[in-house]
């Protein structure tokens, strides 16, 4: 019992930090000046610390409650609270209870001697090469090319060279074109001030030349007409259909990209009508088969998505 | 339902026009509305709805349908034929509009107004399609957007009715779908989409307007970046003058 | 106690001497001089809450169908890095809290960045013998775009494969070795191979991250080591001495006190305030697009570009040489990129001034400097402006066709406008000086 009772007294008085007295050193003069106590600001301190520590045993808290509606701003709350009060802390200390010296500093020069000597340290260590030239230009070249050589492997990283895949597109004469949830289109259902998405059957919907955005413009079969929905400026999905409900007071019809609102003119081979876009969008030629369902009857008028250096116009 | 009664509430509230909302025990009267239609909608739709060049289109087989959404947005009447319609303050009792829906379902054969059942439908299939034939132009969390020569309205102010109407009259710029391209099944999801989108689950706190980049940028500089330039001010020193 | 510790790590490290010269290293006193260190502590919180976040990211875009928590997106085929990012904001604990953070912390990044940038500019902070740690700064800032930029990508969202489609047509419009270029970064063409997230993962958890490090501690090494600038205020602040509050204990709370204050607008913004809610967006195809896609603030000046632009490629007899998207998306930002990191140089040649400056300029000492450079952001201003002119549409009804044309006529008149009017003002202030002080 008596000795839990001197560890008590012990823990208290390492606590309060009243052991033996300090030796104090009585230094000619001290580096940092002396300043006034400050009691209140000290309390202010002490109580900010006290609001942090609350803080961060609530963040703990709400994070142990399983069923705490709109957590995260909770969560946030209590970190956010105990970083402010921590903040508010520093610079009451910042403020009252560190002072704040103003030194003096030389800006540091530069070396003049230094740098002959680093220079002249260079140059003499290589007196003893006749042709200093070469030897600097072959080592440059040696370590260019062994460089070089080091990136190569780089080039697997795509097919850098071969630019052909960038023409490809699943689509060909005689595929047959299906909605978003694989069924045929018949091109009886293509109705005028609608639009509508297709992709290529059993193909990979994810290739930039899949998907197609698909209108009619005219009465009959003659009237559907199927772009590419991939805009020819910067790739986004031309999702727009500008479609006038009154053609005489409205703008005319346009498919749209989102991104840079470039417009394309559908009864006009995709033409573009406005902004960035400098390619008109690629068309897709189509055929009815026997069912009357939508086919592409060949190619792409032109290459899909963003155009490129070398691209035909 | 339960998540979803409330907002229905809110949307109530949230009508500003006396006759947006359907009320029971209005009768419609076709000559009423025959008397409206010459006073308000004639001199652009002509006198029989026929339309005229350059002023109005035809309202033949627009039907009650079309009639009932655009009198009720408040898109029209319209001040100037050339401008884009958009929602405004309903100028007819509930009684008028009755009547005058009815009047304009009777020039040739139009579409009756939906009903869409869209409280039991599914929001998931709904997302799917409004990202697919939507999300262009009303932005995905349906908070409007632009294309050269219009502005796309946000469907936060819209009902249930509404919406499916619009789906099908295709309004202004907007394209029609009719039942062959959206199904009646697929209507109602849409429209379960939208209900959802008007209040989705916004985790994370404050929502900024589901818009992404644009208000999270301003919040970025107009708040953290003036509190923490108010921070410094506060740390450092200014020059003295 | 204090001093065993001391006694122990100098016994072996031999540090002491360097330690007692790195406390009492002087800190000029100004309130601007505390922008760039904000930078650093939301680089800081940025890797810390970052690190968190790559512990439940997953790097791929093999397509899974959604049967998670969140009822709107059951069912939907998606790709498993947004699908591991829906995970982890929806059903994790804190998950959101950190992802918010971290996205908010990346916004504020930039923005201090910027801030810091103007300060150096404006105050000539950047002249002799501290123009190679302005040029390592610019650098920092256009990493950090990219890093921002990828951080974003990676989710595979509605909006960031939206992004990606655009950065992959601006490297398609590189004269001549465009395509090459952009089917190499991408592993062939859009949207790439499967291991494109991969490698813009690393990108971003690695290789980025890294480069900022290695600038960072050049930077900050270039600083401590030529010491902070400041202005004249007293006859002790002259070009040979530099007075300020010594690093400890004086500067110490002070910075520490900032740092706190960086953390807890950071979280509170990443636990009150949504950023990229991406449950809303939905997941990327190629084929779907939403209206109103803007990137992050900091490249809004792209998108502007993007949009200024008129519609045309350069072509050469049937052949483009240069695709559109070059002029916005490149060629613009590496423009400013030279313009702003050969100013130091350009100025010198000028002003034929070849002299160390260790005393700042206020702006208004330097007409010609503030001007031009008030004249220079304007311009980049007006373009980043302009990326937002649809959502002016929605708000205000201004039709976009017109304020397109208008910004293109305005970001040419106003910043000469600005010009004048900043010379004018600069040289007015100094001789209203002058008046108060005769």
């Amino acid at each position: 019992m008596s000795r839990v009772k001197a560890l008590l007294i012990a823990a208290v008085v390492l606590l309060l930090g009243r052991g033996r007295p300090k030796r104090e050193r009585r230094p000619e003069h001290r580096i940092v000046p002396p300043g006034p106590a400050d009691r209140r600001a000290e309390n202010l301190v002490l109580l900010l610390f006290g609001g942090v520590t609350a803080c961060g045993v609530a963040f703990i808290v709400f994070y142990a409650i399983d069923k705490l509606g709109h957590e995260t701003q909770w969560l946030g709350l209590a970190l956010g609270l105990a970083f402010a009060l921590l903040t508010l802390a520093c610079i009451v200390i910042a403020r009252r209870l560190v002072v704040t010296e103003e030194l003096p500093e030389p800006y540091p020069e530069d070396h003049p001697d230094e740098v002959e000597t680093i220079a002249e340290l260079i140059d003499e260590s290589g007196s003893r090469f006749t042709r200093k030239r070469l030897v600097t230009l072959a080592g440059a070249g040696a370590l260019g090319t062994l460089g070089l050589a080091a990136l190569t492997p780089a080039a697997s990283l795509g097919p850098a060279l071969d630019t052909s895949a960038l023409k490809k597109t699943p689509w060909r004469r005689g595929r047959r074109l299906v909605d978003e949830s694989g069924k045929p289109i018949p091109a009886a259902d293509i109705e005028a001030e609608a639009f509508y998405t297709a992709y290529p059957e059993g193909a990979d919907r994810e290739l930039i030349g899949s998907p197609l955005v698909v209108v009619r413009i005219g009465p009959g079969n003659a009237g559907v007409v199927a772009y590419s929905k991939i805009c020819t400026h910067a790739g986004c999905a031309i999702a727009l259909y500008r479609k006038p409900t009154f053609p005489d007071t409205q703008p005319g019809p346009a498919l749209v990209c989102p991104c840079h609102y470039s417009s394309f003119d559908p009864a006009k081979n995709g033409k573009v009508i406005f902004g960035p876009a400098g390619r008109p969008l690629p068309r897709l030629p189509l055929e009815i088969d026997g069912e009357g369902n939508l086919r592409a009857a060949g190619g792409f008028s032109g290459p899909v998505g963003p155009s490129w250096s070398g691209v035909r116009r | 339902m339960k998540r979803l009664l409330p907002i229905l509430v809110l949307l109530v509230a949230a009508t500003p026009a006396r006759a947006a909302t359907p009320q029971e025990g209005v009768v419609a009267n076709v000559t009423q509305g025959k008397s409206l239609y010459a006073a308000n909608c004639s001199r652009c739709h002509g006198s029989r709805g026929q339309g005229l060049r350059d002023q109005g289109p035809s309202l033949k087989d627009a039907g009650a349908l079309a009639a009932d959404f655009y009198v009720r947005t408040g898109y029209m009447p319209l001040d100037n034929p050339h401008s884009q319609p958009w929602r405004t303050r309903v100028l007819f009792t509930e009684q008028e509009i009755r009547s005058l829906v009815a009047y304009v379902a009777t020039i040739g054969h139009g579409p009756a107004i939906p009903s869409p059942q869209w409280q039991t439908a599914s929001v998931a299939a709904g997302r799917q399609l409004f990202a697919d034939h939507c999300a262009g132009c009303h932005q995905i969390a349906i908070a409007g957007g632009v294309l050269p020569g219009a502005r796309i309205p946000p469907l936060n102010q819209p009902t249930p009715r509404q919406i499916a109407e619009a789906v099908r009259v295709g309004p202004y710029l907007m394209p029609k779908f009719s039942t062959k391209a959206i199904t009646p099944t697929q209507l109602n999801d849409l429209v379960a989409y939208v209900q959802y989108a008007k209040r989705p689950d916004d985790r994370g706190g404050w929502a900024i307007g589901h818009l992404g980049p644009w208000p999270e940028g301003m919040v970025t500089w107009l708040l953290a970046a003036s509190i923490l330039v108010a921070t410094c001010l506060l740390i450092g020193r200014r020059l003295k003058a | 106690m204090i001093r065993r510790l001391v006694r122990f790590v100098d016994q072996r490290s031999g540090g002491a001497p360097f330690v007692r010269k790195a406390l009492r290293y002087v800190f000029p006193d100004h309130w601007s001089f505390l922008l760039g260190e904000v930078a650093l502590y939301c680089f800081i919180l940025l890797v810390a809450t970052g690190v968190y976040l790559t512990l439940f990211f997953e790097d791929s875009r093999s397509q899974t169908v959604y049967h998670g928590s969140y009822k709107p997106l059951q069912g939907e085929t998606m790709s498993r890095a947004y699908e591991s990012v829906l995970h982890l904001s929806l059903d994790v604990k804190a998950g959101l809290l950190m992802r918010q953070t971290h996205h908010w912390a990346a916004n504020v990044f930039l923005a201090a960045i910027l801030l810091h940038v103007l300060r150096v500019f404006f105050t000539g902070a950047f002249r002799k013998p501290r123009d190679l740690t302005y040029v390592i700064g610019l650098a920092m800032l256009f990493t950090a775009f990219l890093e921002g930029y990828l951080g974003y990508s990676m989710v595979d969202d509605l909006l960031s494969g939206m992004g990606l489609a655009i950065g992959y047509s601006v490297a398609l419009s590189l004269p001549v070795i465009g395509a090459n270029l952009g089917l190499l970064l991408w592993g062939g063409p859009f949207p790439g191979s499967p291991s494109f997230i991969p490698r813009i993962y690393i990108a971003h958890v690695l290789i980025f991250p890294l480069l900022i490090i290695a600038l960072l501690t050049l930077h900050l090494v270039l600083v401590a080591s030529r010491h902070h600038t400041q202005f004249r205020e007293s006859p002790k602040t002259t070009e040979k001495q530099v007075v300020g509050i010594p690093a400890f204990p004086g500067q110490a709370p002070r910075s520490l006190g900032l740092m706190f204050a960086v953390f807890a607008v950071l979280f509170l913004l990443g636990g009150l305030v949504q950023i990229n809610p991406i449950w809303l967006w939905g997941p990327y195809h190629v084929g779907e697009a939403t209206n109103g896609a803007q990137p992050d603030w900091y490249l809004g000046w792209l998108i502007g570009a993007l949009r200024l632009v008129p519609g045309f490629d350069l072509t050469v007899g049937g052949y483009t040489l240069v695709p559109n998207p070059f002029w916005g998306g490149a060629l613009f930002p590496v423009v400013i990129l030279f313009v702003l990191a050969l100013w130091p140089w350009a100025e010198r040649r000028v002003t034929g001034d070849d002299a160390f400056h260790n005393l700042l300029e206020r702006p208004r000492d330097n007409a010609w400097r503030t001007s031009l450079g008030a004249a220079f952001l304007t311009w980049i201003f007006l373009v980043f402006m302009s990326g937002s002119a649809d959502r002016v549409t929605v708000w205000l009804g201004l039709d976009y066709s017109a304020q397109i044309w208008a910004y293109r006529v305005l970001i040419w008149l106003v910043p000469l406008l600005v010009f004048f009017a900043v010379r004018r003002a600069c040289r007015e202030l100094l001789a209203w000086e002058q008046i108060r002080s005769d």
